[in-house]
């Protein structure tokens, strides 16, 4: 059997005809689909072929990139219209015999050919209420360090693993089709942050107010289009998403919750809860936040 | 000339990794004007790839772990090369600075009780790296991104730093680079300057690292007059994939062959039976029959020959090579395939499992892989003084990959982690009291700024030269054939004056296009650097005559006691006036290389070395 595996490579060929890559080259202010032919070899990542285009053909091809292993997140486009992670898209599983095409991510400004302004991205980030945790307790102090339960910090893990490459924030329609959103939304990654920390067990701020009032949380729909390019398989709209959006909801239109609130001081209020407080008139148990934010109409498309 | 525009600083930190945001996390918070410059996009930096863990005596696993012992393997891990100052407050302070992350936010693994769990790794005494399952060095680098933002510390994303800049006295003062979207230049000046640029990677055809990898933290330092030491001494790992292109350079675990794993040649031979040493041999199975019977009665069998240490197995691997029976693209192969049923090797390596077939659409189950060394990571970089981090370079600090001395010439894995936020927050911290001690303004030669630029540029006014590409592919084959993980005197003179050949074709390169993120004129301005480096290494490998750690001769197989007992110092002593080599930095051939002895570690530390009982 060892020989055979052995064989298996040496009789191998490395290279497997021609392939042909159409690649948007272009900058702000205007641009195009570009082919280039070159041959197509064994065992190659789309990122691959893009740098073996560099070397030979295209040597000022603007293109982000990092590790080549999945684990940055920078080398996002999208892929015969797919947004993906260039280094994890096998050309091997790309339909052969019509070229295949690269293109910028769209939801952000080209800066050029594969190369896009992903700043909104950090300027949402800023604007999330940062980390704040508890103090430790006695035995806390003496233990040296916190302690936690490793099926509590397991659901702000799942939010941990994102690479931020924003292909979720890329195909997410609240921005992709809406360029005005971007000043209300923060979009799917940025849930998934504030989800984070709310799920986190030492975090003691309560982040819903903002995250109705000011990142727009309402607007999205849960078409879940960010939870299947994930590449890290994060659950975005399920794990993140719609439980901030139920959190959302307790806080803000519960009465019962409400009058909880009221009437007894709960560990997690902040300055930013004692805005959230007053309700909103409508029956609970239904989600108003779509009402209450006025999604704008296409994004039912 | 082109303009450009200026921002001052307290203190400028060049790299945004774990050490770059630790320090600057920590000169922000002293109340300093602080500003992180980076090449890439932030939080993207190397640190992102490291799997295993990091490195902390925490006692969380095994109560009687302590400093002490932490120290020791350390040192025994470098080969005694190490700065054993360094080592002591790395083993000292690393609990605190990894339990500081958890209050930032890191959510590490736990254990029964609660606390930080802890995983066993090689070459350490007790289970001692706290880890997130195998992405320890994301959770790091986001932890440390998140509270550098909120702290509000100034970022400058994608900028490529081409140069240092010294004030009239010397004493580093700023620097020079290009914002890598627009192409437009960049100065800055501060009081003090913190290098945290990483590893040197990209100088090898086979490597772990990524493109930023170019060594231009530390070629930077020593054109500013730092010095740098056992740069020979880079880490390779005998098992880096070489096929398919997707997934080269990919690290393949030594747990392949812990649970059974061969190396095979293309006559389909196990021919790491062939290669045993005489060390070892009495603990070493001779049989195929007996390898194979160890992995289920270790009592009664001694251990495969596939199980020697890395530089053995790498040995081996490269002259099979070498002698034409290698695999059809430089490797050898790993067949774990004709070993373990396809649900074993499932259930025992899963992510080995998953990565190769997301990432290669290799089935580890069904094939065997192709391996060969990869390089991994530089052991030596700048020397710096052990409290503050501070260069010989006045006003320059460097922490990180970058820095020598820790690792001696060989690092022990996790070790790395915590080495970031150690020494990270010491460079802040050294960083900021040199620029609260610094009087008057500061001010840089402007005809520096000019001519940093105008090297920058030639490229685009050079027609009809060379691609960048094609030098550093050609610098890329020669350091992986001559300075690569087993050296010979010869190669090593060889790859000397290849170097210097390839130093005069990177001074005539061309860039076409314009500068809006234009990767090849980017690539040009990285030449330089890589040179610089790759310089070092191959000097460095040249005179140490002895195999040590990261670092095999071929010519000299043993540890010799009087090397082991100095640091090669590398330094440029005309870094003020030599403008002769690539880009107008100094020529590789003006590095010197001079023997230094080892600082000399106080008796109770001696004394530590020399506890037997704990092994």
């Amino acid at each position: 059997m060892a020989d055979e595996i052995v064989r298996q490579y040496v009789d191998s060929a490395s290279t497997t005809g021609n392939v042909t890559m159409s690649v948007w080259r272009g900058d702000a202010g205007d641009g195009c689909f570009v082919e280039y032919e070159l041959e197509a070899k064994e065992g190659e990542v789309v990122l691959d072929v893009i740098h073996r285009m560099q070397a030979t053909q295209a040597p000022d091809l603007a293109c982000r990139w990092n590790c080549k292993a999945g684990k940055c997140g920078s080398c996002s486009a999208e892929i015969n219209g797919k947004p993906a992670l260039m280094c994890m898209t096998r050309m091997e599983t790309l339909p052969t015999g019509e070229p295949i095409t690269v293109a910028p991510l769209k939801t952000f400004p080209i800066i050029r050919d594969l190369v896009t302004d992903v700043s909104y991205n950090y300027e949402v980030a800023k604007r999330i209420p940062s980390f704040n945790p508890r103090p430790k307790t006695t035995d806390e102090l003496k233990a040296g360090g916190y302690r936690m339960a490793q099926i509590d910090v397991e659901r702000s893990q799942e939010f941990r693993k994102c690479i931020e490459c924003f292909l979720c924030q890329d195909v997410c329609h609240v921005i992709r089709d809406h360029e005005e959103n971007k000043t209300t939304f923060a979009g799917p990654r940025f849930f998934a942050r504030s989800a984070e920390l709310e799920m986190h067990p030492l975090d003691v701020t309560d982040r819903r107010a903002i995250l109705r009032e000011e990142q727009g949380l309402g607007m999205c729909n849960i078409t879940k289009c960010c939870t299947e390019v994930c590449p890290e398989h994060i659950k975005i709209t399920d794990n993140a998403i719609i439980p901030l959006k139920e959190r959302v909801v307790d806080a803000s239109y519960d009465p019962v919750a409400w009058l909880g609130r009221k009437i007894l001081r709960r560990t997690k209020a902040s300055a930013a809860e004692a805005q959230a407080t007053s309700p909103v008139s409508g029956p609970p148990g239904v989600q108003p936040d779509a009402a209450v934010r006025g999604i704008p109409t296409a994004v039912g498309e | 000339m082109p303009e450009y525009e200026t921002h001052d600083f307290d203190v400028i930190v060049i790299g945004a990794g774990g050490a770059g945001l630790r320090a600057a996390i920590e000169a922000n918070a002293k109340g300093l004007r602080t500003a992180l410059v980076c090449k890439s996009l932030l939080g993207k930096a190397h640190t992102v790839m490291a799997e295993g863990g990091v490195a902390a005596a925490l006692g969380n696993v095994y109560p009687e772990d302590n400093w002490e012992v932490h120290f020791r393997d350390t040192m025994r891990g470098g080969k005694m090369l190490n700065n054993w100052r360094m080592a002591q407050l790395h083993a000292q302070e690393s609990p605190d600075r990894v339990r500081e992350l958890e209050e930032w936010g890191a959510l590490f693994d736990r254990t029964k009780d609660g606390l930080i769990l802890q995983r066993d790794f090689g070459g350490h005494r007790y289970a001692r790296l706290a880890h997130v399952g195998d992405r320890t060095g994301l959770e790091l680098i986001r932890t440390l991104q998140q509270k550098a933002v909120a702290d509000g510390v100034e970022v400058f994303m994608e900028v490529k730093v081409l140069r240092l800049l010294r004030d009239a006295d010397g004493v580093v003062s700023g620097a020079v680079g290009y914002w890598r979207p627009s192409g437009e230049f960049v100065a800055f000046t501060a009081k003090s300057v913190v290098l945290a640029t990483g590893g040197i990677g990209r100088s090898w055809m086979y490597t772990t690292n990524s493109w930023e990898s170019t060594g231009d933290g530390v070629a930077m330092a020593l054109w500013a007059g730092a010095d740098a030491i056992e740069m020979e001494c880079v880490q390779f790992h005998p098992t880096g994939m070489v096929w398919p292109m997707s997934v080269r350079g990919l690290l393949v675990t030594e747990a392949v062959r812990g649970d059974g794993g061969v190396l095979r040649n293309s006559d389909g031979e196990r021919f790491m039976f062939d290669y045993i040493p005489e060390m070892f041999a009495a603990e070493t199975a001779d049989s195929e029959a007996e390898g194979d019977r160890w992995y289920d009665d270790h009592a009664n069998n001694r251990r495969p020959p596939e199980l020697l240490p890395r530089d053995e197995v790498a040995r081996s691997i490269n002259s099979e090579v070498k002698a034409g029976r290698g695999s059809p693209h430089g490797g050898v192969f790993l067949d774990i395939a004709s070993r373990l049923s396809a649900e074993d090797i499932r259930r025992k390596l899963p992510s080995m499992y998953h990565q190769f077939k997301e990432l290669a659409g290799v089935d580890i189950t069904a094939e065997a892989m192709e391996v060969g060394p990869t390089c991994h990571y530089a052991n030596g970089g700048v020397r710096v003084d052990a409290d503050s981090t501070a260069t010989t370079a006045p006003g320059l600090f460097a922490a990180g990959e970058l820095a020598g001395g820790l690792h001696g010439s060989n690092r022990l894995g996790g070790n790395s982690l915590s080495d970031l936020i150690v020494f990270g927050r010491r460079a802040g911290i050294g960083a900021a009291e040199f620029a609260e001690g610094r009087t008057g303004r500061v001010t840089v030669d402007e005809g520096e700024i000019a001519s940093a630029i105008a090297a920058a540029l030639a490229p685009f006014e050079r027609d009809g030269g060379e691609s960048p590409y094609d030098v550093h592919h050609d610098l890329q084959t020669t350091m992986q054939s001559l300075v690569g993980i087993i050296r010979t005197g010869s190669e090593l003179e060889e790859a000397m004056g290849k170097i210097e050949a390839f130093e005069e074709r990177a001074a005539n390169v061309s860039a076409s296009g314009g500068r809006q993120y234009n990767p090849g004129w980017n690539l040009a301005t990285d030449l330089p650097s890589m040179l610089t480096v790759s310089r070092c290494v191959a000097q460095g490998a040249l005179n140490r005559k002895e195999s040590r750690g990261g670092h095999t001769r071929q010519d000299f197989p043993r540890p010799d006691p009087e090397m082991g007992s100095v640091n090669f110092v590398q330094g440029i002593p005309t870094s003020t006036t030599d403008t002769s080599g690539a880009g107008g930095t100094p020529s590789v051939r003006s590095i010197t290389i001079t023997p230094v002895p080892l600082p000399v570690m106080p008796d109770e530390l001696k004394a530590l070395m020399e506890l037997k009982e704990a092994y």
